[in-house]
């Protein structure tokens, strides 16, 4: 069967294409349209597990402030497209924009921290990310930047040539609504992500990243310059957080620091640790997974009422909780993931007590 | 003049409560080059456990002095904490303990939110109250206020400490530890059971964050099941400003820190025109990590970290 | 080629190297030998921008390459193998070569996502060079095996070859034939010769002296972080400075 399908790989990419197509209409029809929304936060997630990927994946570095390029992407796009500022600027302005925004501070963030060994840098970065959302909570006085805790709504849905992307439209008789219209637009997003990210990983800015996952020192001995290329890193995850954002504020049409906590750097953090971190299938197979699974958990309160009566205890009470459980088993049993590269297989076997001693001196030089 | 004094005062208060907690980390990292994570959630199950004791023991002895209603909860507290942090390192930690680095401290985090969502769920996601059973009252101080319980938490800081001081200069087992620290193979030739003096570091870590738990919430005044994410993290931010592994040098940093944040969201203000106002005041822990690690990661009485891998 | 004046390392207080100088010249094969301990590895590490030097100086073709990034000095045409093989061994043999590209070569983020024609003429030259390499190190078959399951010998080779990708004029070789049987070590001593037809200059450190004595032009001897010798492999080898520090006590 498997044989078969690799033997027509044409078939196989036209099945996934009209199934692509037709899953919001599908999904829709089956479970309902609030689904067609899971589905659009699905290509989000992938988009932001993708872009994290990168960093954490591709290049060993460890980043729990994610989220914080995520938000400047959104606070981005709802400053100079909304009633806020009062500027009305078309998307295509504006997600290359944040995109860029958030890979100037991904850069900006990391040319100081990135000299630092791997877990320093995982609480910079969450500390940045911690700093970025305390700032968006604030500064709202005295001069109301970002409206402070309320969030900024109204934002302006993506439009085409005058069509928006938000509320009904008669398409060929029938009724459709903007989580379809934001399907597509995702999934062309989602898709240019893959490509992306597949290029980046088999290329020679890859292969270095990958040396410098596996062996700083070794990396810096092949004429690597081991400091630009994890900038780059950090850089290219952070535009894709940048261009999620953006895409999240246009399609919410209302943005608030709430959304961009800690948490949400975890969640795309396990998203890709779940899956198998560096592996593009595993990552989207993670991200996948982390967004339906809430809200397949909301079921749970459901047949709690029905079998008890009433909700014992809240499944989005339950959410976090097994997201943690997920991460410290997979951790100790699956390091590698569910769908692991085949290097990073090993990796999580390996031990590495002269390398660091010999990375730290890396930095040891006074250049 | 009185408003630096009093924030000063407020600053070494908190600045003692955030040198109990780094404590724990620092000890961790020291041996084990561990960021324990969920540290701060430990902390955070502390105050639960104490304040839900002294709960009870006021609905059983409603006549018992506010004192020792509170001594109560932290020597509750205490043992559950221990209990706690004993069986992270040994379900989560210990088998990880020849992986790469990023492998614990991933865990690390994933312990963390399993903590906080437990004690979301056992103790609800309300604040609870701090009752107000301590004697109240204040000295004043050339214009500045300082009140019995400030004295008290300070006191009883310096007391752990002093303790702790003790334990690790003064005795055979202090003496594992800094050998231990140093390398647990060598350690482990010379006789020294590393994991033993691993789980007795998670054990001592815990039981200093169990009372500074208890105390935390009784300075503010209450407890809550997120508390623990920042207070852990504005204590390992006091630990590497000390000097990570080292522990006069979490002591100083967490004083440190507690005055530079009290100043600060005095200050800010007048600093920056009215433009930023003490919201901020928890950026500053952020701000002065970041600088700390890209101008002297070694912190003030470290080794260079970087030599430490 | 390589020049080192009066170059001195010190940890702390602990002298690695004292006032060593050396002189590489172009086409030699030239051989550092010294007891363990005797600050061979830090010298290497000094010359490649690991570590930097506490005085002194080092230049390459009159370029200053001390306290430089080592990935500077690998551009300048200077490139290493490790004594503890240092290879990313998760990745395929191949692509560890590959990886040794990256200095001779430019494409960036752009180049990558949109592999025009310059970068897929660009990829596939690496390939092929990547795969000459392998098979002047002897590797020919063995480029889809992961670099760590490769054996110990196949190790040191690849690490060879992924030092030449980086078309190094100069290479240093740290103990390239330390656990390596007698049939293995003449292949190598081959191979070095072939690598000096070839036009290329080489450093070696090593633990066996019948090797070096065969094969260099030129040898240094290193005790105590002080060069106590230094010359061609005969007169060195009657040094009685020499035999006292490390060839009176090992024969």
């Amino acid at each position: 069967m498997l044989d078969g399908l690799r033997r027509h790989p044409t078939l196989v990419f036209i099945a996934l294409g009209i199934l692509l197509a037709v899953l919001p209409f599908l999904t829709g029809a089956t479970l309902g349209n609030s689904w067609v929304r899971v589905l659009d936060f699905v290509l989000l997630y992938i988009i932001l597990a993708l872009g994290l990927n990168i960093v954490v994946g591709y290049a060993g570095l460890l980043d729990l402030g994610y989220v914080a390029f995520y938000a400047l992407g959104a606070y981005l796009y709802a400053w100079l497209a909304s009633p806020h500022f009062g500027i009305h600027l078309p998307f295509w302005a504006v997600l290359p924009l944040g995109a860029a925004l958030a890979g100037l501070f991904g850069v900006l963030l990391g040319a100081p921290t990135l000299r630092l060994r791997g877990d320093y840098l995982a609480i910079v970065t969450l500390g940045f990310g911690e700093i970025i959302r305390i700032f968006m909570n604030n500064l709202d006085h005295p001069v109301n930047v970002t409206n402070g805790p309320q969030g900024i709504n109204q934002i302006d849905p993506v439009s085409l040539g005058g069509f928006a992307f938000a509320g009904r439209h008669e398409v060929l008789g029938m009724t459709i609504t903007g989580p379809y219209f934001y399907y597509y637009l995702f999934l062309a997003f989602t898709l240019a992500s893959i490509f992306i990210a597949m290029r980046l990983q088999h290329s020679r800015i890859g292969r270095a990243w990958a040396a410098i996952r596996e062996d700083e020192v070794a990396a810096a001995a092949m004429g690597i310059n081991t400091r630009n290329v994890k900038l780059l890193a950090f850089a290219m995850g952070a535009a894709f957080g940048g261009l999620a954002g953006g895409l999240f504020a246009s399609f919410q049409g209302f943005i608030s620091p709430e959304s961009f906590n800690l948490w949400e750097s975890i969640l795309i953090l396990c998203m890709i640790v779940l899956g198998g971190m560096g592996h593009i299938p595993g990552v989207i197979l993670g991200a996948i997974l982390l967004t339906v699974l809430p809200e397949a958990l909301r079921y749970i309160g459901d047949w709690q009422r029905a079998a008890l009566g009433h909700v014992v205890v809240d499944p989005n009470d339950l959410r976090m909780l097994v997201f943690g459980l997920a991460l410290v088993l997979m951790m100790i049993y699956r390091p590698a993931g569910m769908i692991p590269s085949r290097q990073r297989k090993r990796e999580f076997a390996a031990e590495d007590g002269v390398a660091e001693q010999e990375q730290a001196s890396l930095y040891d030089t006074k250049a | 003049m009185d408003i630096f004094l009093q924030q000063l005062i407020n600053g070494l208060v908190l600045g003692s409560i955030y040198a109990l907690v780094a404590l724990g980390y620092t000890m961790v990292y020291g041996i084990l080059e561990l960021i324990n994570f969920a540290h701060g959630e430990v902390t955070m199950i502390g105050a639960m456990v104490g304040l839900t004791v002294i709960g009870l023991i006021m609905g059983l002895a409603p006549d018992l002095p506010g004192i020792l209603v509170v001594l109560g909860g932290v020597l509750v507290a205490i043992p559950a904490c221990m209990l706690l942090a004993y069986s992270i390192e040994k379900v989560a930690y210990r088998p990880l303990r020849k992986a790469p680095r990023l492998a614990p401290l991933i865990t690390a985090i994933g312990v963390s939110i399993v903590l906080q969502n437990v004690a979301m769920l056992v103790w609800g996601r309300q604040y609870i109250s701090f009752p107000r059973i301590l004697p109240e009252g204040q000295y004043e101080l050339l214009g500045a206020h300082i009140s019995y319980l400030q004295i008290f938490i300070v006191v009883l800081s310096l007391s752990v400490m002093a303790s702790l001081w003790f334990l690790v200069q003064r005795t055979r087992l202090g003496r594992a530890m800094r050998a231990t620290a140093q390398s647990k193979e060598v350690a482990a030739l010379m006789g020294v059971d590393v994991d033993r003096v691993i789980s007795a570091t998670f054990l001592i870590g815990a039981a200093i964050a169990a009372v500074a738990g208890v105390m935390v919430s009784a300075y503010y005044g209450l407890a809550h099941y997120y508390m623990g994410f920042m207070l852990g993290l504005k204590a390992f931010s006091a630990a590497v400003l000390g000097g990570i592994g080292n522990i006069a040098g979490a002591m100083l940093g967490g004083m440190l820190l507690g005055i530079i944040e009290a100043l600060g969201a005095g200050y800010i203000g007048d600093i920056t025109g009215g433009f930023l106002g003490s919201h901020y005041q928890d950026v500053f822990a952020f701000f002065v990590l970041i600088l700390v690690l890209v101008l002297r990661p070694s912190g003030l009485l470290g080794e260079r970290v970087a030599s430490r891998a | 080629m390589l020049t080192v004046r009066n170059v001195s390392k010190r940890f702390g207080g602990l002298a690695a190297l004292e006032g060593v100088s050396l002189d590489v010249e172009k086409g030699h094969i030239y051989g550092l030998i010294g007891p363990n301990g005797a600050g061979k590895t830090t010298l290497f590490n000094c010359m490649t921008g690991l570590y930097g030097v506490t005085s002194g100086e080092i230049h390459l073709d009159s370029a200053p390459i001390h306290n430089r990034k080592p990935h500077h000095i690998v551009h300048q045409g200077f490139a290493r193998t490790f004594q503890n093989i240092r290879l990313f061994a998760n990745m395929t043999a191949l692509e560890n070569v590959m990886v040794g590209r990256h200095p001779r070569t430019h494409a960036g983020v752009l180049g990558a996502i949109l592999r025009g024609p310059h970068t897929r003429a660009e990829e596939r030259q690496i390939h092929d060079r990547s795969l000459e390499l392998m098979d002047f190190v002897g590797l020919a078959r063995k480029g889809r095996t992961l670099a760590g399951h490769l054996a110990y010998g196949d190790q040191r080779r690849l690490e060879i070859a992924r030092a030449l990708a980086t078309e190094p004029k100069l290479l240093a070789l740290d103990e390239p034939v330390a656990g390596m049987n007698p049939t293995e070590r003449r292949q190598m001593a081959d191979l070095f010769l072939r690598l000096r037809e070839t036009g290329i200059t080489l450093l070696l450190i090593e633990h066996d002296v019948k090797l070096v004595m065969g094969l260099c032009d030129r040898v240094a001897v290193l005790d105590y972080g002080r060069k106590i010798a230094e010359g061609a492999p005969e007169s060195v080898q009657r040094d009685p400075a020499v035999i006292e520090a490390y060839l009176g006590g090992a024969e």
